[in-house]
């Protein structure tokens, strides 16, 4: 099931945090490219946003994060073994999206065998190999969160590697 | 590691894209979907765009949204024009679901921008000097022309060979088949000729047919209002995914009951358990090839307990014994209820030992489907079922057996009924009387085997991923085209009439000129002396009807690949040569056969053909009738639109034998265990039944998806679902390479382990390019030459560790998990 217990102060901190970095988002796309004589980045900016601590973390136990934005609800999960994408001290630590790439229903996380599984449509991702989609009908895996952890074992998305359902840019 | 498609923001299309009507080119069910293009220099804003929906907010669940698959930048009239393929959410087929095969339709077409799908073939390529040279339409048509046109006036027409689609969709479709069609069986009469995915010119369900039922009786809404679907050697929501998702998922949730015929637990029965609970849902995991047994019992059972529908019986089926007596196109009679009953009856216990599920089982599936409801009021239950039964064991008479309960209890013609294949691809046949081929049709792929015909015709068909006996015919086919490439080779220096005696001489001697029209430069392309370029559906026009027989124009939206034509117009470019060089030749009266091909546009061939036949039917009456469209037959024209039939046989009278007196006939499905030569012996000697399976994320035998990255991500070899207990035997580990192998020859693929796979029973994916299942299925077909590639058995050892591709993907369940 889709973990509900959305801990700590880290986890509050996150979700003000949240909210301000959505108006706050908005504001800095105005002040990150603000003169219209300024050329445009070829890339998305994506924020550096602070999800959790690593002591929040224990294995197998997810948290429900939001990224880039509040509007964007994922999943941030320690597995226990170095997996593709994995951050931290353990090469573990790894982000998704749970937004099912297919129809952007929201999607649940099966801790027995460690995929996030779809209602709408019966699709299903393997978090511990990179978000590849088992089976279903999404044209893509599900987009994992690029993830870094600072010395404080702070660990911050700054990225998301394929588009998330339901906006033409990962950074609305 | 996984495919990242690392893109994080699209362009948008602008309020004044154009858009065009798009039928998804892939399977029986046809989605609608919208293509949108626009100028390269231009894009629509997050709240002023195409769509009229603010993309600045996050949009829900079902919300509108461009996937990167659905995107490219593709030519339209000679410039590059965004691209953005979506569903539509006002089309009835689909309701706004994507597939995975059709939610990258955009992402499969070529674009020399963006670089994908750079396997499509531009230019005509001719065998010269030792490999493929691009050449000139004119060019490559003149040699096929000189050399066909040798053969069959020098022999006969039997010594050209045809290996032909016949379906609609993809590259098929009405303007297709008729292109074809009317050169080989107007202009010429050819009978060795066969179909895309079976080695002869027949029907997949001749029974169904000569019982008067056409094989898409129903509407798909059929399924939303019925007590029970019965689902028989099917995998819908993997193969035909919107059907299942848009259509039965609705039945289901309207409280019907589903039974499901399949000896491999598939995620449709998982998918229906978790809409209908587990009680709604009966999976009959019955032994491989006893379906017959099982619906003869429970037509027993229906006609003992007095669950027929003895007023439909009496008014619309024949009640005067036997109508049809087996013979040699018959491999079983046909006639009344009581006629096939004498054939059919089988008790409860007899079945449950032949099909291994219990006798209780098999009741309950009886009173699913006709037991009457507590206010006596009569069950109504659709009927479907595909390749576990088409390419099953006795495939004319499991299909009678499966009919004759619809049939029995009045489930065709009404609402909520229906008998009805699953299908493949869509339909889109429209061709001249194929009467000529005869019924049992050639074994053509035999035919070619040993030493018969002289020149092969190939229109999109791959026999190296999509036959039977498959590494025979591979070695023959590649050795008899091999001596002509080499009397190529030694007359390279010669004139065209040199070259052209050097391949006469060499077919004389036993060898096979090949042409090859494809849209990729195939497996079995490799064995080609012509290559000629075709182009798919939406760089050019296209009609088809879908499984419920909805007809649509899918609207051309892009250029072809160079110089890349519709087949129909390849096959008038063809004829027009034949008229040339048999003119020459002076065969003059044999040449004015070939009149008649001076179309110019796919729109020509349409008009010649289909419309011939239907005079309602127009591209500009399509096009108004957009991705609805109409359900066929077409009986009429008013008000603007074109008027179609929901439901076949509404009316009860069956015609589709021909019969004067409508009446639909039972078929006398007598059981006999293995039906087709040396699958008993095969079964007996080797340790594993070797299921041949479809697998949603695979469109056929990948022609596309095999120049996809994001597909071969997730399958880099083809996978074989297996018992975890039969691995560790075997001493396996997930994706190790492993070689099936039995008399018939060996495959490859990848240990998938499957928790659910009973053991001895592994499940292949069909028509992998890295590795055939038909080579190791043998020659076996039943009297009317339908293969039985479902039943093969062979033994499996390791040939590698798994590769360090095989080692990053996932080996979970496929099952969704609430």
């Amino acid at each position: 099931m889709r973990c509900k217990n959305l801990v700590d102060a880290g986890r509050r901190q996150f979700l003000r945090g949240g909210a301000l970095a959505a108006a706050g988002a908005a504001a800095a796309t105005v002040t990150a490219a603000p003169a219209q004589a300024a050329p445009t980045n070829a890339q998305v900016d994506y924020p550096s946003n602070r999800l959790a601590n690593i002591a929040d973390l224990a294995v197998n136990e997810p948290l429900d994060i939001e990224y880039p934005d509040a509007d964007s609800p994922g999943v941030l999960l320690k597995l226990g073994t170095a997996v593709e994408g994995g951050v931290g001290p353990d090469g573990d630590i790894v982000a998704f999206s749970v937004l099912c790439p297919h129809l952007g229903f929201s999607m649940s996380y099966n801790d027995g065998d460690r995929t996030l599984n779809c209602p709408g449509h019966f699709s299903r991702f393997d978090v511990e190999a990179g978000g590849q989609q088992v089976w279903g009908h999404a044209t893509s895996n599900v987009p994992q969160f690029v993830l870094r952890v600072d010395d404080k074992g702070d660990i911050y998305a700054e990225g998301a590697t394929d588009l998330i359902f339901g906006r033409p840019s990962n950074v609305l | 590691m996984a495919y990242k498609r690392q893109i994080d923001r699209l362009p948008i299309p602008p309020k004044d894209a154009k858009v065009h009507n798009v039928t998804c080119h892939y399977c029986i069910v046809g989605c609608g979907y919208k293509a949108y293009t626009w100028d390269r220099n231009k894009q629509g804003t997050p709240t002023d765009n195409a769509f009229g929906v603010d993309l600045s907010e996050q949009q829900g669940a079902l919300g509108k949204w461009v996937a990167p698959a659905m995107y490219n930048v593709v030519k339209q009239d000679g410039r590059d024009v965004h691209l953005a393929l979506v569903p539509d959410e006002d089309c009835v087929v689909n309701s706004g679901l994507v597939s995975i095969r059709g939610g990258r339709m955009a992402e499969n077409r070529p674009s020399r921008v963006t670089g994908t799908q750079q396997q499509r073939l531009t230019d005509p390529m001719i065998w010269r000097n030792g490999t493929w040279q691009p050449t000139s339409w004119d060019d490559a048509l003149d040699l096929v022309a000189r050399v066909t046109a040798r053969i069959v006036t020098q022999g006969s027409e039997d010594d050209l060979v045809v290996s032909m689609f016949d379906h609609g969709g993809s590259a098929g479709g009405y303007e297709n088949t008729w292109g074809t069609g009317k050169l080989y069986f107007q202009s010429m009469k050819v009978k060795n000729c066969r179909i895309h995915n079976r080695p002869a010119y027949n029907s997949e369900v001749h029974s169904t047919r000569d019982m008067g039922i056409g094989e898409l009786n129903y509407s798909y809404s059929d399924y939303e209002v019925t007590d029970t679907i019965v689902m028989v050697g099917g995998n819908s929501l993997e193969t035909q995914t919107n059907l299942f998702l848009n259509h039965m998922r609705k039945g289901l949730e309207n409280g019907a009951r589903m039974v499901i015929v399949d000896p491999r637990r598939t995620v449709t029965v998982n998918a229906a358990e978790e809409i209908a609970g587990k009680g709604n849902v009966l999976h009959l995991a019955i032994e491989p090839g006893s379906d017959m047994a099982l619906f003869n019992a429970i037509l027993t059972q229906i006609v003992d307990k007095g669950w027929t529908d003895g007023d439909f019986i009496d008014a619309s089926t024949y009640r005067d014994g036997e109508a049809v007596a087996m013979d040699s196109a018959h491999p079983a009679g046909l006639g009344s209820l009581e006629y096939a009953m004498k054939t059919c009856r089988t008790s409860a216990a007899e079945a449950a030992k032949i099909c291994g599920v219990s006798e209780a089982d098999i009741v309950k599936a009886a009173e699913w489907i006709a037991k009457p409801h507590e206010d006596g009021s009569r069950r109504k239950c659709v009927t479907c079922y595909e390749k576990g039964v088409i390419w099953g064991n006795d495939n004319y008479r499991t299909i009678g057996a499966i009919v004759n309960v619809s049939l029995a209890t009045g489930n065709i013609g009404r609402e909520g009924g229906g008998c009805c294949r699953l299908g493949g691809h869509q339909e889109g046949y429209y061709r001249p009387s194929d009467a000529h081929v005869g019924r049992p049709a050639t074994y053509v792929d035999q035919l070619l085997i040993s030493g018969g015909g002289k020149v092969h015709h190939i229109w999109a068909c791959d026999h190296y991923k999509t036959t039977l006996n498959a590494a025979e015919f591979k070695r023959e086919h590649r050795r008899r085209s091999n001596m002509v490439k080499d009397a190529m080779d030694a007359a390279a220096t010669g004139t065209r009439g040199q070259q052209v005696e050097a391949i006469v001489a060499a077919v004389n001697a036993g060898g096979l000129f090949v042409v090859d029209v494809d849209i990729i430069h195939s497996q079995i392309g490799q064995n080609a002396h012509v290559i000629l370029p075709a182009v798919e559906a939406n760089e050019m026009n296209l009609t088809s009807m879908n499984g419920e027989r909805r007809l649509r124009l899918s609207e051309k939206y892009m250029d072809p690949p160079g110089t890349a034509r519709p087949d129909c117009l390849i096959a008038a470019g063809i004829a027009r040569n034949m008229e040339r060089v048999l003119r020459e030749m002076g065969h003059h009266a044999y040449a004015d056969q070939f009149k008649g091909y001076d179309w110019k546009t796919e729109e020509d061939a349409f008009m010649d053909g289909y419309h011939q036949g239907n005079p309602d039917v127009t591209y500009e009456r399509l096009r108004a009738m957009g991705n609805n469209g109409v359900q066929e037959p077409v009986i009429g024209y008013e008000n603007g639109k074109l008027i179609g039939v929901e439901r076949l046989y509404a009316d009860g009278k069956f015609d589709r034998h021909g019969r004067d007196d409508k009446k639909a006939l039972f078929c006398a499905a007598g059981w006999r265990g293995w039906q087709a030569p040396g699958k008993a012996q095969e079964q007996a000697s080797h340790k594993f039944w070797i299921n041949n399976v479809r697998a949603n994320i695979f469109w056929q035998n990948q022609f596309l998806d095999q120049d996809n990255d994001f597909i071969q991500d997730r399958f880099p070899y083809p996978f074989i679902e297996m018992n975890p207990d039969d691995m560790a035997e075997l001493g396996l580990n997930p994706g190790d390479l492993i070689e099936i192998h039995n008399e018939n020859g060996a495959t490859q693929g990848m240990a998938y382990p499957t928790d659910t796979a009973r053991r001895g029973q592994v499940a292949m994916v069909f028509g992998s390019p890295a590795g055939s299942q038909g080579n190791v299925v043998n020659p076996g077909v039943n009297e009317l030459v339908l293969p039985d590639y479902k039943h093969t058995w062979g033994n499996i050892r390791k040939l590698a560790d798994a590769t360090p591709q095989a080692r990053a993907v996932s080996f979970k369940s496929k099952e969704y998990t609430s």
